[in-house]
């Protein structure tokens, strides 16, 4: 499990590789809000090559959200596969991304 | 950690799997694709693989060690899964203080609280799992989940 970032234009794109959950979240976390504090305002978390993601995953999502909301930023999430769309519409966090299915689109939608 | 797997010989009917990790989240993800690839020798459904037995699974190991162990280096968790062609069955055992399933029925989904970052776990195990149960046990509690193949 890793997680790669690289820019793409003005988005921040974060390909989140193996698993998101409690062993690994506060890199992402870490990474992510590096990245805030040199400026960047727009990010994009890819989930082409993600296998699962558990609850401590998902709060590290709505973490971020919140950081990135008030440092006037916006987060787009890309690329769920069916079982991860499953686990954000159990959760209801479908209604508080903005989700798309590519990636080309979430970056378009900036 | 330590592991016994009883699937042999090849075709048995039922599957067990024993496995004792210390209290620290990284075995997580070992001990998950051990039962997990139980299930699927068991031919279990693609989303109960790669979504209802890691997800469940995950939530009651990272429980155990960060609630029940509170990540006590002198704490082992213990995972017992049986599979077999008709459903999972799999205890998660502290040697803590353990969690109170019955109390923690906060839904993470109204509108109060889905901008929360916690309070999800429990909520995962009982929408993935057909069945949780907690059980006191004589050091410690058992969550027990049970899943039927699909």
């Amino acid at each position: 499990m890793s997680f790669s970032i690289k820019k793409d234009g003005e988005v921040v794109v974060v390909d989140v590789e193996g698993q998101l959950i409690v062993g690994n979240r506060q890199e992402l976390k870490q990474k992510v809000l590096d990245e805030l504090e040199r400026g960047e305002k727009k990010f994009l978390i890819d989930f082409s090559q993600t296998g699962y993601i558990d609850s401590s995953g998902l709060g590290v999502l709505v973490s971020l959200s919140k950081k990135i909301r008030e440092q006037g930023g916006e987060l787009r999430l890309a690329n769920l596969n069916d079982d991860l769309k499953t686990l954000f519409e159990l959760t209801k966090l479908d209604t508080l991304f903005q989700i798309a299915d590519t990636r080309e689109r979430a970056l378009n939608s900036f | 950690m330590s592991v016994s797997i009883d699937d042999d010989p090849p075709g048995d009917e039922v599957r067990v799997v024993h496995v004792d990790i210390p209290s620290d989240v990284r075995y997580i993800e070992r001990v998950v694709e051990l039962v997990r690839r139980e299930c699927q020798v068991m031919a279990f459904g693609p989303r109960q693989i790669m979504l209802n037995v890691p997800v469940a699974l995950t939530e009651a190991l990272s429980n155990a060690i960060l609630r029940g162990n509170c990540e006590d280096p002198a704490k082992q968790v213990h995972v017992h899964a049986t599979v077999d062609s008709e459903q999972l069955v799999v205890e998660v055992k502290d040697e803590g203080r353990g969690f109170d399933l019955e109390r923690s029925t906060r839904d993470p989904t109204t509108p109060e609280n889905v901008e929360r970052e916690d309070g999800r776990g429990l909520f995962l195990m009982r929408k993935l799992m057909d069945h949780v149960e907690s059980i006191e046990a004589d050091r410690g509690v058992i969550v027990r989940m049970t899943l039927h193949r699909a």
